[in-house]
């Protein structure tokens, strides 16, 4: 058993000796099992349930990984039959196909000798399935619906609004942290209360002020409104006020601007934070729905979240396509954490303070 | 040049009153420390001075000029800072750049000047490192160096070797005051430490809650204290202070009594005492020796601190403490009775608002 092993399997019971097992051994267990299926476990239907064919994914009881009815040619018959391994009379299991069903009785013939019909019922058969990952769900809503210009509208609005959003919020956040000034506080009190606002109560005001401002059906409508967001000033802030004064007053000494103070000095520093903020910001504006929704009615200029919702139609819903294109729209999201994840705990402005 | 004059300086942050009309004068090339307890108003007035605090009232002069309303940036001055405040994600070329890039300098003279820099402050192994990678020594020269590259009117130190540890202090202390002799420019430096102001100092100021108590040169300070404040302040160990009352007044002497019934003659000319005043009688521990004879203090020694070279004796002289350090090493124990004379000792004697009465 490796280290590894022997660290994750470690128990408590029989006082330490890891023995026995103790209740709070159980207890972790079941906790941490528990928490892992809950976590991952939709996630993975969906990986997989996105490889599955539409009658598959109508199957009941659902299953995780995508199988596959196997059908064979029978001579004698026009479509392709379904196989069943089916329960003889005798014991013996026979590999059949399934001719037609009446009642509770399956009609099949024998793939190899069609001409003789046996009466099965269907209690006696399971069907011959196999693993298969239907590819098409990906290929199709690439090849044949406008999914590239979805992506590169979603991809236009996060990389736009997360720049946006980093310069705007850190230079709030580097004024609510740097300068004393009558009113911080209460600014500061103010910008956060907004936090409190959800978005369906200022929709119809934001609506009327993106229509005035002729940005309705245009990306930038999308992406303005979303840039200011007290959640980063916040973020940026705390991490400002730990950067020590005497550096920005060694810059001053040092014949910087404020702007220098703020682009040359502050801002590098605060690059944890900024990684932090970053990863917020593209998660929110790649999952956003309503909002460009509301804005957006051109096909054309539609994300990948509002162009996803072409595929719920009033009467039926694709469920292959939209489970396909749901794994892709996480894919990018996924990435970015895994990238900018160490910046978040790495803090390099205490390192040239003693 | 680097002539600093200030007049009347005030400050406040909102009621409290941090400096309380400052008034110094200093001169060019001069190395002056400000020194006081923490809190004392030392490190904001050198703040004022550099222009990153506004001050409430009075008049800053550099070099003649008035510099109230003129920014740190443009004041010429060069600043050390207690926590050096390099910044840790440029290199130390890069640190010591960005001031002179600042200033649109062109490349060749700043690269020249930084060259220099590092030369002068043996800095120039570590030039690509960052801040993070240096040893506290390290980074204090060049912190040091971000000063000198910019070749400032003045250098303004606060209190930069604190962080360092003991041996490297010292030896800091002598390459910043080889430093100092070497560039010639105006350097004003702020500690807490009095035996750093000793070493360094052309001129020591004793600042105590937001006001000079005494200018002067080092000995200045150490031989004729303006008041108890300076006399307990500057040497070390802290002066030995008497409550001591004026028994007769002759022409030309006083006569006090110190302890219970110890009298002391004590050549006085121009005064204005009178039989029964209370004063204060200070006398440095060095002063103090050990004798016999029973005209001295009889004290009960309570601690004894033999260092090797000099032995440091607590005692304890009818519930006032009393400090001596004698040369050499001394058969004494704690609980014993000894003898101190104070006899041909300068003393510093004080009035009750612990003003020195001049003698």
């Amino acid at each position: 058993m490796g280290a590894a092993a022997r660290f994750i399997l470690r128990r408590r019971g029989a006082h330490g000796s890891g023995k026995g097992w103790h209740w709070t051994d159980i207890v972790t267990w079941l906790w941490l099992v528990g928490g892992l299926v809950i976590m991952f476990g939709p996630a993975i239907w969906l990986v997989f349930s996105s490889f599955k064919t539409p009658a598959a994914l109508a199957e009941f009881p659902p299953s995780i990984l995508p199988y596959v009815t196997q059908q064979a040619m029978v001579e004698g018959y026009e479509k392709p039959l379904q196989l069943f391994n089916a329960k003889m009379p005798d014991g013996s299991t026979r590999v059949l196909a399934e001719v037609r069903r009446i009642g509770l009785v399956s009609q099949m013939v024998d793939p190899k000798a069609p001409g003789e019909i046996v009466r099965v019922n269907i209690n006696d058969r399971t069907p011959v399935r196999t693993i298969s990952f239907a590819t098409e769900n990906y290929i199709q809503p690439f090849t044949q619906f406008d999914f590239l210009r979805y992506l590169w509208n979603s991809v236009f609005v996060t990389v736009m609004a997360t720049l946006i959003t980093l310069v705007v919020n850190s230079m709030a956040a580097f004024a609510l942290s740097k300068y004393e000034f009558r009113g911080r506080g209460a600014a500061m009190l103010i910008i956060l209360a907004t936090l409190m606002v959800p978005l369906s109560v200022i929709m119809v005001p934001l609506y009327s002020i993106i229509s005035s401002l002729n940005l309705f059906n245009s990306l930038w409508g999308v992406i303005l409104p979303t840039v200011a967001t007290p959640t980063g000033v916040f973020i940026l802030r705390q991490y400002m006020l730990t950067i020590p004064d005497e550096l920005i007053d060694a810059a001053r000494m040092d014949k910087a601007s404020e702007w220098q103070i703020y682009w040359r000095i502050v801002l590098p520093l605060t690059a944890p934070a900024l990684a932090v903020l970053a990863i917020f910001s593209v998660v929110w504006r790649w999952n956003d729905f309503l909002w460009p929704l509301i804005v957006l009615s051109r096909r054309e200029l539609y994300t990948l979240q509002v162009g996803l919702s072409i595929y719920s139609g009033e009467l039926n819903v694709q469920w292959h396509f939209i489970l396909a294109m749901t794994v892709v729209t996480m894919i990018p999201v996924v990435l970015v954490f895994i990238f900018l994840q160490r910046f978040i705990t790495t803090g390099i402005a205490g390192t040239g303070l003693k | 040049m680097g002539e600093i004059k200030l007049t009347d300086v005030r400050k406040s942050y909102g009621a409290v009153d941090v400096l309380k009309d400052i008034n110094l004068h200093i001169n060019d090339g001069e190395f002056v420390v400000f020194v006081g307890p923490s809190g004392c108003g030392k490190s904001t007035l050198l703040r004022t001075i550099a222009g990153l605090e506004k001050v409430t009232g009075g008049e800053i002069e550099i070099d003649g000029k008035r510099v109230n309303e003129v920014t740190a940036a443009d004041r010429g001055l060069a600043m050390v800072f207690q926590s050096y405040a390099l910044y840790p994600h440029m290199s130390v070329r890069q640190n010591l750049a960005f001031g002179l890039e600042n200033s649109n300098m062109p490349k060749p003279e700043i690269a020249e000047r930084i060259a220099e820099a590092a030369r002068m402050l043996e800095i120039e192994p570590y030039l690509e490192r960052r801040p993070g990678q240096l040893s506290g020594g390290q980074r204090q020269r060049v912190a040091i160096g971000r000063a000198i590259v910019r070749r400032p009117t003045a250098f303004l130190l606060d209190e930069p070797l604190s962080n360092l540890d003991a041996e490297l202090r010292v030896s800091t202390r002598a390459e910043l005051a080889a430093l100092h002799a070497r560039i010639g420019s105006t350097m004003i430096y702020v500690t807490h430490d009095q035996v750093e102001a000793m070493t360094l100092a052309h001129r020591i100021v004793v600042m105590r809650a937001g006001r000079i108590e005494q200018v002067g040169t080092p000995l200045d300070l150490y031989n004729t204290p303006a008041n108890r404040f300076v006399a307990g302040f500057i040497g070390a160990p802290h002066m030995n202070f008497l409550a001591g009352e004026v028994a007769e007044v002759e022409h030309g002497t006083v006569t006090l009594t110190i302890g219970t019934d110890h009298r002391l003659l004590v050549p006085l000319s121009d005064h204005r005492l009178k039989v029964g005043d209370k004063l204060t009688v200070g006398i440095r521990p060095q002063h103090i020796t050990l004798a016999n004879d029973p005209g001295s203090l009889t004290v009960k020694v309570r601690l004894v601190e033999a260092l090797g070279s000099e032995t440091v004796i607590h005692a304890d002289l009818n519930g006032e403490k009393l400090l001596a350090v004698v040369p050499g090493q001394k058969q004494i124990a704690p609980g014993d009775e000894a003898h101190f004379s104070i006899a041909g000792a300068p003393l510093h004697l004080f009035d009750q608002n612990g003003l020195r009465i001049k003698g």
